[in-house]
């Protein structure tokens, strides 16, 4: 933390421009049927936020920013556990339909 | 040790985009992003500022039960609007996050109250700025998806000379606020992008939400990213640009399939209230209709179909009967498989996630360019529930508003089956001229039922 804070952010920069381009040739490569999972995996993935809000509800009694902390981990758990099982949901119905009449809902 | 951790994580996102290039290997793309969250978020607990323990696993197993009440829960049909619920929370989860860092700097090593670094406050007011964005254009998405809101475009005149000053007065905002810090600013940024976010999404038409709701997922991921740079964290930072891409890929490929620019979508006002002056030409032709028994008898003396599912299958809930249709065909003798267009659905994928939870195996399901070259080889095309996206106008008619998008070339199959409710047209407020053709049946009805009479029929 104590570098140069432009350093810093220089950094930062590079990171997240090499991410946009890993980004670009991963999500290409996604089969199009899988398109419906893909949203729901990155819905899930983008609430890794829960990162900023387990920092910001942290320190011990309350305080405004903790109980914001609190409310972002709550806001955040959804959307994890909603969208890595939404996912699975989907994903399990993509199986190779070979024993058939099993997995009926 | 924690940046190492961190990034171990980061990777696993990577792995878990990475497998969905194939169903075999999606699965495991799953897990690698359940293990990549769980050593992320246990990576924060070990940091010596966190303390609370039990508050914070309390608010995971609150918002944990939720998640997965709701995820369970829900029907395949109902997907769009549950992922633009989704989207909402980010962006308000990110907007909850900027503020706690705007209130306990000190927590987030940024500076002290009153005097935040400068990069912090800018990075954080873009991050709240997306946020709040994503969060009230995914609540009206989820609205108008889940029909609490009319889908019809909202449009009215200087809206987007208004956007573009609320913008303005947006980035005003945010400079006043990096100058003096003050939270009524701050909170003043937020309820104008949240305005901002229902204006955005407000003139763009139900059958254009494949595209909003791809722009919504792309925006969640910025808002992520924002919120990364105000922590300094490459997590966040990677996570949310694999996200934003991602979401911007698909917004694009949406567009691409209606032939229209993302601007054209994001201006919106598509599918309102257009002249049809087409259809009155068409008022006096005649229409040859059927009943399940004909399409029935049709298909069982075909040697292939293809079936073309739409929206309208999905609101029929018609996936299953369908099903059971195509496997009394294979029964038969009869090649059976499925066309996609790009755009059918309210969502990217919609359709081969209703076709897969139907057991339809997704060998059988084709997209567009795979086997739009097979139309003229094939005896029957079976359309359900879809009908701008089999228009040959768009080819043939420069004046319509669809022309120059890519269709599924139906009228090349020796006789078309049209499962439809009424002769109404479809979204695009265009007449579908191949429901004039000679070899054309239309066949009318819900279009559950209709699949359920052709079983029956097949099976008598």
């Amino acid at each position: 933390m104590e570098a140069h804070s432009s350093e810093v952010f220089v950094i930062g920069l590079t990171v997240f421009f090499l991410a946009c381009i890993i980004g670009y040739y991963v999500v290409w490569s996604v089969t199009p049927a899988l398109h419906s999972p893909l949203m729901g995996v990155t819905n899930a993935i983008s609430s890794v936020i829960i990162v900023g809000a387990i920092l910001a509800a942290g320190p011990q009694g309350f305080d405004t920013s903790k109980i914001f902390g609190l409310i972002g981990v709550v806001l955040a758990s959804v959307n994890i556990f909603g969208g890595f099982l939404v996912t699975y949901r989907m994903l399990s119905m993509f199986k190779k339909k070979t024993k058939k009449t099993k997995e009926k809902e | 040790m924690v940046a190492i951790l961190y990034l171990i994580s980061a990777l696993l996102f990577i792995f878990a985009l990475r497998g969905l290039s194939h169903p075999e290997s999606s699965r495991m793309g799953n897990v690698f992003g359940v293990i990549g969250m769980i050593i992320a978020v246990f990576t924060t607990l070990m940091f010596k500022s966190v303390l609370s323990y039990y508050e914070i696993g309390a608010a995971i197993l609150v918002g944990g039960a939720i998640g997965s009440f709701i995820a369970l829960r829900i029907e395949m049909t109902a997907l769009p609007q549950l992922v633009a619920a989704f989207h909402s929370l980010v962006g308000l989860a990110a907007v909850f996050v900027a503020a706690a860092a705007f209130y306990d700097p000190v927590a987030f090593s940024i500076g002290k109250v009153g005097s935040i670094k400068t990069a912090s406050l800018v990075e954080m007011s873009i991050g709240t700025f997306i946020g709040a964005i994503t969060f009230s254009g995914s609540v009206l998405a989820f609205g108008k998806l889940q029909g609490t809101i009319s889908g019809k475009p909202i449009v009215f005149k200087f809206q987007h000379l208004i956007n573009a000053l609320i913008f303005l007065l947006i980035i005003f905002l945010i400079v006043l606020f990096v100058i003096n810090q003050s939270p009524t600013i701050f909170w003043t940024i937020v309820i104008v992008s949240i305005l901002l976010g229902f204006l955005v999404v407000i003139p763009i038409g139900g059958a254009d939400m494949p595209v909003v709701v791809s722009m919504l997922n792309s925006y969640s991921g910025w808002a992520a990213c924002g919120i990364g740079f105000t922590l300094s964290n490459n997590l966040l930072i990677i996570t949310g640009a694999l996200v934003g891409a991602s979401g911007a890929i698909l917004s694009y490929i949406m567009s691409k399939g209606m032939n229209r620019s993302i601007i054209n979508v994001v201006l919106g006002g598509f599918g309102g209230e257009q002249d049809t002056s087409a259809s009155k030409d068409n008022s006096d032709k005649i229409v040859k209709q059927g009943n399940a028994e004909d399409a029935a008898y049709i298909m069982k003396n075909a040697e292939s179909v293809i079936i073309v599912p739409g929206y309208g299958m999905a609101v029929a809930q018609a996936q299953h009967a369908l099903r059971e249709m195509g496997d009394i065909l294979k029964k038969e003798g009869i090649e059976v498989r499925y066309a996609i267009h790009p755009v059918a659905g309210r969502m990217p994928g919609h359709m081969n996630v209703l076709l897969a939870e139907a057991n339809v195996p997704y060998e059988e399901v084709l997209e567009l360019d795979e086997i739009n070259h097979d139309f003229p080889m094939t005896e029957v095309s079976f359309v359900i529930g879809a009908n701008d996206v089999t228009n040959p106008a768009a080819k043939t008619d420069e004046s319509s508003p669809i022309f120059g998008m890519p269709i599924l070339d139906v009228e090349k199959s020796q006789s078309v089956l049209f499962v439809k409710r009424s002769m109404a047209t479809g979204y695009s407020g265009v007449d579908n001229e191949l429901f004039y053709r000679d070899n054309t049946t239309m066949l009318f009805g819900d279009a559950k039922k209709m699949c359920e009479d052709i079983v029956k029929s097949l099976s008598a």
